[in-house]
């Protein structure tokens, strides 16, 4: 374990540590993130979300072999089996279409699978640009300071405060809608959050004694942001990243929704609900159920993620198991009531788990 | 006089925003080629004779220079150019199009100040009871919601079966206020409670939390000590300070609400800034698109202006300077 690593885990968890130091030994080499994780699984409902995700890319990932099952490509309609004598899509369970069939004969159901594949790719791939370009621009503004601070903490600022429908509506009418540009838009949007937090913990990390210590030795200023204080944000940086997946997927629909995204015959969550509009009277299933799909994703999505920060700061402490946040003085003082009836397994913490592998 | 010199300084400042973002947007027409454009809107069997025409035409052959000078002295007279299509001007089409927009943006930003405020203060003060559990889980998901799901869902579990049984009032689309102002809060309520929805949860969740914390102060405990009734102290010593980074927030949400503004005009087809900008999209009218971008713009300008003023008013320690 790195210097740096101790130096979080003492700050993060000095209570936890401490109790487990005077316990068994055994436990003693435990990393910050090794308490996470025991953490994390004692939260039902976040571990609920973190299956619902797995499930969720399993099905994306495995949809070819559903159409193997159905025998309906996502991108073929089916004008004789999956319309009514009006025109109207099928309804769920007819013909072998297991959620129905969209407006021109589709399969719904799979359709809704390919969906899946692009809104969690945008999602994932927009995050992790996101968290690079912000670690990089955070830790730049903050370390540095001055001048080059002004400067990207000015342009932090006006990327957060810039509407991005605005931005999307002029690269989609000069570039034309597609998915790179989708990525773009979401991508150019995704690292001013990340990269306030990070310039923020910077700021206050680069003033450590550490951090003098390896300027004393020589290290220069990227190797002191690499080393030194990135492994410090990690943690934070990844319960934003977290948060932001189901931003960047609801992004995506909207953009795909209004026509600015991925273009039809492409599946997506967003443009299948758009094209759903016609058949509000006739076909509840048609908006329904890319509804629901993509309500269930972004809120597994948001579950997991409060769990993860719960989860990485056993100061907070919540209403419920899905709570909220951090509670203010007047919710701290009840915490003992919590901790006895057990319901609150994060705050416990001189709990010692049993010697099982993690 | 402090004020005025603020102010004075935040106009020019957001004028100098605004030429940039104008600026950018104007550069935008030239990131395709002019003779790709000129074909678009000749149509496909256009001769190059009828394309240069069209070039000539629209002023697309002069110097970009020249161009941008005409640009920005039209701006300055407040002409946004002219549609490629019909050579209406934009500054009339989309002056056309404003009563949806604001119509939808004063009720909108209306409800969810009031139910985002509202629900956090109740959830504050009661803290862990059921209202406030059934308002976390409620927060929860409004935060999940993309907002043109809200607005679908709303359209099949509201609109229809109320059409389908005979009940008209509640209606999409957009009356004018000049219809009867009932007629109008029909067509409006879906637009309205879909735009707030989300917004509504952010604000519910961030009132909450500041309250509480405000609420742990020991000047509260002064207030309380002192013999004031609990309401007095909740509204008066805690509100008040809690809601100094809640307008904070309302100035980075300006931008958001465009956002939202351009989604739930399209869902319920409202017409409006928004609907329009994104079907000049399929039709590849530029000089509309960008003049939607400048006001956009001038408004997320104007916007942040007024909150940092509500923010000194609210916040006697907060210095304009």
């Amino acid at each position: 374990m790195s210097i740096t690593g101790i130096e979080a885990a003492s700050q993060e968890a000095a209570a936890g540590e401490s109790a487990l130091d005077t316990g068994a030994a055994k436990i003693q080499g435990r990393s910050q993130w090794q308490l996470t994780w025991r953490r994390l699984r004692q939260d039902k409902v976040a571990m609920a979300a973190l299956v619902v995700i797995l499930v969720i890319v399993l099905l994306a990932i495995f949809a070819p072999v559903f159409v193997s099952f159905t025998h309906h490509p996502p991108n073929i309609a089916y004008p004789n089996t999956g319309e009514d004598a009006a025109g109207n899509p099928v309804a769920p369970g007819t013909n072998g279409f297991w959620l129905g069939t969209d407006g021109t004969g589709r399969d719904l159901f799979i359709r809704i699978l390919y969906g899946a594949r692009i809104s969690l790719f945008v999602g994932f791939f927009t995050t992790f640009v996101g968290v690079v370009a912000g670690l990089a621009v955070g830790l730049m503004a903050g370390y540095f300071g001055g001048f080059v601070d002004t400067v990207l903490a000015r342009f932090t600022d006006a990327v957060l405060a810039f509407p991005y429908i605005v931005l999307a509506l002029a690269l989609a009418v000069v570039l034309g809608p597609s998915l790179t540009v989708i990525i773009g838009v979401i991508s150019f949007f995704s690292w001013a959050a990340i990269a306030r937090i990070v310039r923020g913990q910077t700021l206050s990390i680069k003033e450590k004694e550490y951090i003098e210590a390896a300027r004393s030795l020589g290290a220069g200023p990227f190797r002191i942001m690499i080393f030194d204080i990135l492994p410090n944000l990690l943690a934070p940086v990844l319960v934003l990243a977290t948060l932001y997946i189901p931003t960047a997927i609801v992004f995506e629909a909207t953009l795909s929704y209004l026509g600015l995204g991925i273009q039809p015959p492409t599946a997506s969550w967003g443009n299948i609900l758009a094209d759903a509009q016609n058949f509000y009277s006739t076909s509840w299933w048609y908006v329904v159920f890319p509804a629901l799909v993509l309500l269930i994703t972004t809120l597994a999505f948001n579950l997991l993620g409060d769990g993860v920060r719960d989860a990485m700061d056993p100061r907070t402490e919540r209403v419920f198991a899905a709570g909220r946040g951090r509670r203010g003085r007047k919710g701290r003082e009840k915490r003992q009531v919590l901790a006895e009836d057990g319901s609150d397994a994060a705050h416990a913490a001189p709990y010692v788990p049993p010697a099982e592998g993690s | 006089m402090a004020i005025l010199g603020f102010l004075v300084r935040r106009i020019l400042t957001g004028i100098v925003v605004v030429w940039l973002v104008a600026t950018g947007a104007f550069f935008l027409f030239f990131a395709r080629p002019v003779a790709t454009v000129a074909h678009q809107l000749a149509g496909r069997a256009a001769t190059p004779q009828v394309i240069n025409e069209v070039i000539s035409n629209l002023g697309l052959n002069q110097p970009i220079m020249v161009q941008y000078w005409h640009f920005l002295d039209g701006l300055l007279h407040g002409n946004l150019g002219y549609s490629y299509y019909n050579q209406e001007a934009v500054t009339t089409m989309l002056k056309q199009d404003l009563p949806p927009t604001i119509s939808l943006v004063v009720g909108g930003v209306i409800l969810w100040l009031v139910v985002g405020l509202t629900v956090g203060i109740i959830s504050a003060t009661r803290a862990r009871s059921l209202f406030d559990r059934t308002s976390s889980v409620a927060v929860l998901i409004g935060l999940s919601m993309p907002v043109f799901v809200i607005g679908e869902l709303l359209i099949l579990i509201v609109f229809v079966p109320l059409q389908q049984h005979g009940i008209t009032w509640i209606n999409t689309g957009y009356a004018g206020i000049s219809q009867g102002v009932l007629t109008w809060m029909g067509h409006m309520i879906l637009p309205w409670i879909t735009l707030a929805t989300v917004q509504a949860a952010v604000y519910t969740r961030l009132m909450r939390g500041q309250l509480l914390d405000t609420m742990g102060e020991d000047y509260i405990r002064t207030a309380r000590s002192k013999g004031l009734s609990e309401r007095r102290v909740t509204f008066k010593h805690g509100v008040r300070s809690a809601l100094t980074p809640v307008v904070s927030q309302l100035g980075v949400d300006v931008g958001q609400l465009l956002g939202g503004v351009v989604v739930v005009e399209a869902v319920f087809g409202l017409g409006g800034l928004g609907q329009v900008s994104v079907e000049a999209i399929d039709t590849d009218n530029l000089p509309v698109i960008i003049g939607f971008v400048i006001i956009a713009a001038a408004f997320v300008v104007a916007a942040n202006i007024v909150v940092d003023l509500l923010y000194a008013l609210l916040d006697p320690r907060v210095r304009i300077a």
